[in-house]
């Protein structure tokens, strides 16, 4: 076992992860953990762009950008943060471009702008032109030019070292974060890093689902890390479906697609955005699009033999549009579909993409242990915290703005504590809780096996909690998961080496699935009303008077043993806006 | 030389997409392994598998590793050619794991599968990425302006200025052209094609002022001259990257001295 010991400690090398070390490397001594190489990170996958009210190419106002993020989300944003998310937009996109993010350019040399889903001027009169955007690259983009700055400020990085464990030490009564436990890919080894500050920048969860964008490495291991320790989850019932996922495959297909002017249609040929969003059509928010696509393929007009997809429709654009602006997703079309998209439409149904919930933050990025106390020396930014400035539904081109503007707070926010804080005093044996789940799982002779209950856990999860929930579903979901849960414990790996064991960390991983799927059920099962990506046909109608809050979800241990979820709720912030009902 | 089979009903299960309305092949994957904490030598070991042509050779790894032999190890990620986690060497050529369906790669005869070559293989597909990375940030890969004065607004740039150095931002650092490179296999030293290509991104991006600084590292004897122009490494590209054609624009500007 080794000990580090560094000022700031980030976890995850995405976008999130290192615009924070940017801002932390020149500020203190910083350690980036990252269980991937940072450019393997899924942030490259990211394509239609980044919002901010540049008004290049149109009039646009951070207040109209603030609106839309508010009523895209479904009024459950907190909505200080999201004025900051708005109003740090605009230097948040020009400070990409001073380190060198090649933009796509207007004829008159500035950045260029595209319509997105929700998008509004003046409040949801028409689409604006407010995506910032290099092609259908922009996350690539962005990752590039990160790591680029990194690789230019020096950033120290540990690259394939996986963090599995947050360490708490209480001091007087308040729990403060005293550093992390990594596990070394290549060589099987523990790591302490002791640090004065903390900041988890590790993604999201989508991997619970099996249609679904993500990277299979997106596993939730700091939300399962931190919510291990005591810490709460904020609003994890909230998953966004994005609507263009390869039909089956789920890889997405930018809602950019739609910004060129790309349609949806049924299996009659029909634009039937029109009947669901007069205003926005093919660009109303996603979760709206979503459950439209699924109402048609329930009402039968979707395409195919099973009915069970609707189709993007690009044919009418012209080729050399498609291949100046969307030429990575019209070559997914003809690697995995065999798709001409120049005369053929892509079948494409709805994909798990990203969570609205996790680890709770203020607008520092500082981690929430309850409704209002922070733990002092612990951070998190990008998709694996919750501000809130997403609510209920994110808005496409959000979640790259998200990352810059609370990327950069955090970094800033942990490297200026980490300059006037002592170190905390690690907890006695550290490393203990590792030790034992990695000799548990390297040493169990169990019949259980990790691709048997991934399979299952990401059935029921694509079954019961995706678009559309009900009560009857979500238990469903629930047992499931409790009966998962109990199975992991009879898992058996197969490598019982310490080089590269990508075995024992795929065991690890989905034992984080498991637990933040029942988080992911327990609150959803809870929140009766219908609101942004949360659809219960149950409870059809959004209910401001009993749900208009926050969900935070507890890890209880109880005297026998035995895990439980307890819920607790927290206040949405409101300033600006009251409740609307929400149209597009 | 052991020969699991992997039967129908396992793989229809499988978390990938299957194709309902597809016949299942049988194909052989004969993998390159090596584990030093087993053995010091390097074998090749044969799996059957049932497969759906359209599916990923991605897929066909995964199948084996999750459903027949949890030791078999290789890097992915994204799964959709995004990340530049899997290049390996499929049938003698690197490509993405990811990016290759298993009918465009003759299944009737056993697909080979083995690291990339001219990195150090440490665990069956899994090389050491560090030279290649050390090679990427020798050619300085990250904007440098002179002016103190930052301005308020963007830089402006024609879209002719941005389209200039398109094509060499799209490299995801996958090392599939560096590793097909023979000048890379005979001599580590040599920059290669995936540092050429990040350096030609800022020689050639008109808001960048350090051209010079980077076309004289490249002016060393590792550096660009070495390039033999055997187009390895375009065909190894997968984004497409004209890679070859980037190199040969970097040796022009290093004489003409104009970019």
């Amino acid at each position: 076992m080794k000990i580090h010991k560094y000022d700031t400690v980030i976890v995850g090398a995405g976008g999130a992860g290192m615009r924070a070390a940017i801002e932390a490397t020149k500020r203190s001594r910083t350690a980036v953990l990252t269980k991937l190489y940072p450019t393997r990170s899924h942030t490259g996958a990211a394509q239609g762009g980044m919002a901010a009210a540049l008004a290049n190419v149109e009039e646009d106002n951070w207040e109209w950008h603030t609106f839309d993020t508010v009523k895209g989300g479904d009024y459950l944003v907190d909505q200080d943060a999201a004025e900051i998310l708005a109003k740090e937009a605009i230097d948040s996109v020009l400070d990409l471009e001073k380190m060198g993010l090649p933009f796509n350019r207007t004829p008159n040399g500035t950045i260029d702008q595209r319509r997105f889903g929700g998008h509004s001027r003046n409040h949801g009169e028409a689409p604006v032109r407010r995506s910032c955007y290099a092609a259908d690259r922009t996350g690539h983009m962005i990752l590039q030019t990160l790591y680029q700055n990194c690789v230019k400020e020096g950033v120290e990085f540990f690259n394939e070292f996986y963090v599995l464990d947050q360490l708490i030490t209480e001091v007087g009564g308040v729990k403060r974060s005293a550093g992390v436990v990594a596990y070394e890919l290549a060589t099987g080894e523990i790591h302490i890093f002791q640090a004065k500050a903390v900041i988890y920048a590790s993604g999201g969860t989508g991997k619970f689902f099996k249609v679904t964008s993500n990277a299979h490495t997106l596993t939730g291991d700091g939300q399962a890390a931190v919510y291990r320790r005591g810490l709460p989850l904020e609003d994890m019932e909230f998953f966004q479906f994005h609507p263009t996922g390869i039909w089956r495959m789920g890889i997405l297909l930018t809602e950019g697609a739609r910004g060129e002017g790309g349609i949806l249609r049924n299996k009659d040929g029909e634009r039937f955005m029109e009947k669901y969003a007069p205003v926005m059509k093919d660009l109303a928010s996603r979760d709206v699009v979503s459950r439209s696509i699924y109402t048609e393929i329930r009402e039968g007009r979707g395409c195919g033999p099973e009915g069970d997809h609707v189709f993007l429709d690009l044919t009418h654009l012209p080729p050399e549009q498609l291949d100046a602006k969307l030429p990575d997703i019209t070559e997914f079309a003809r690697t995995y579909l065999g798709i001409e998209p120049y005369t053929d439409p892509i079948p494409i149904q709805p994909t798990a993409h990203y969570a609205m919930g996790g680890i709770p933050t203020n607008v520092q990025g500082e981690v929430l242990a309850d409704n209002t106390t922070v733990v002092p020396g612990l951070y998190a930014a990008g998709e694996v915290a919750c501000v809130s400035v997403h609510g209920a539904n994110r808005l496409g081109t959000n979640s790259l703005l998200d990352i810059n503007v609370f990327g950069k707070r955090a970094g800033i926010a942990a490297a200026e504590y980490s300059q006037t804080a002592d170190f905390v005093e690690l907890p006695e044996n550290p490393e203990s809780l590792v030790v034992e789940q990695i000799e548990r799982l390297r040493s169990s002779t169990g019949n259980e096996r990790v691709a048997e209950l991934r399979r299952e856990l990401q059935e029921t999860m694509d079954a019961n909690v995706m678009v559309f929930r009900t009560e009857q579903t979500i238990k469903t979901a629930v047992e499931k998961i409790a009966e998962l849960r109990e199975r992991y414990k009879n898992v058996a790996i197969q490598d019982k080496g310490k080089r590269f064991n990508t075995d024992l960390l795929e065991a690890v991983e989905l034992g984080n699935l498991l637990d933040l799927a029942e988080v992911m059920a327990v609150s959803a099962l809870a929140r009766k009303e219908s609101r942004g990506g949360h659809y219960r046909e149950d409870y059809p109608n959004r209910d401001d008077v009993n749900f208009m809050r926050h969900t935070m979800a507890y890890r209880e241990v109880g005297a026998d043993g035995t895990e439980t979820v307890r819920l607790d709720y927290k206040p949405v912030v409101q300033t600006r806006y009251q409740p609307m009902e929400r149209k597009y | 030389m052991a020969t699991p089979v992997l039967d129908k009903a396992d793989a229809a299960g499988s978390p990938e997409p299957g194709f309902a309305d597809s016949p299942y092949i049988t194909v052989t994957f004969r993998i390159r392994r090596f584990n030093p904490e087993v053995s010091a030598e390097a074998t090749w070991e044969d799996f059957q598998l049932e497969i759906d042509p359209k599916e990923r050779v991605l897929d066909g790894l995964h199948k084996i590793k999750w459903d027949l032999d949890g030791t078999l190890t290789f890097r992915r990620s994204c799964a959709h050619g995004i990340c530049g986690s899997d290049a390996m060497r499929i049938n003698g050529k690197n490509r993405l794991a990811c990016k290759t369906l298993i009918k465009d790669i003759s299944p009737e005869k056993p697909i080979t599968i083995e690291a990339i070559k001219g990195l150090t293989v440490l665990k069956d597909l899994v090389v050491d990425m560090e030279p290649f990375f050390q090679a990427y940030r020798d050619v300085m890969p990250f904007l440098i302006t002179k002016d103190t004065n930052e301005p308020t607004r963007e830089r402006l740039q024609s879209a002719e200025d941005r389209e200039r150095f398109d094509d060499t931002t799209k490299c995801i650092l996958c090392a599939a052209c560096t590793t097909s490179c023979p000048v890379f296999w005979n001599d580590g030293q040599y920059f290669g094609p995936a540092a050429i290509v990040n350096a030609h991104r800022f020689i050639f991006d008109s808001r960048d002022e350090a051209g010079e600084q980077r076309l004289e590292i490249l002016n060393d004897r590792d550096g660009v001259w070495r390039c033999r122009t055997t187009f390895n490494c375009t065909d190894a590209c997968p984004r497409g990257i004209e890679v070859t054609k980037a190199i040969a624009e970097v040796k022009r500007a290093l004489i003409t001295r104009r970019y």
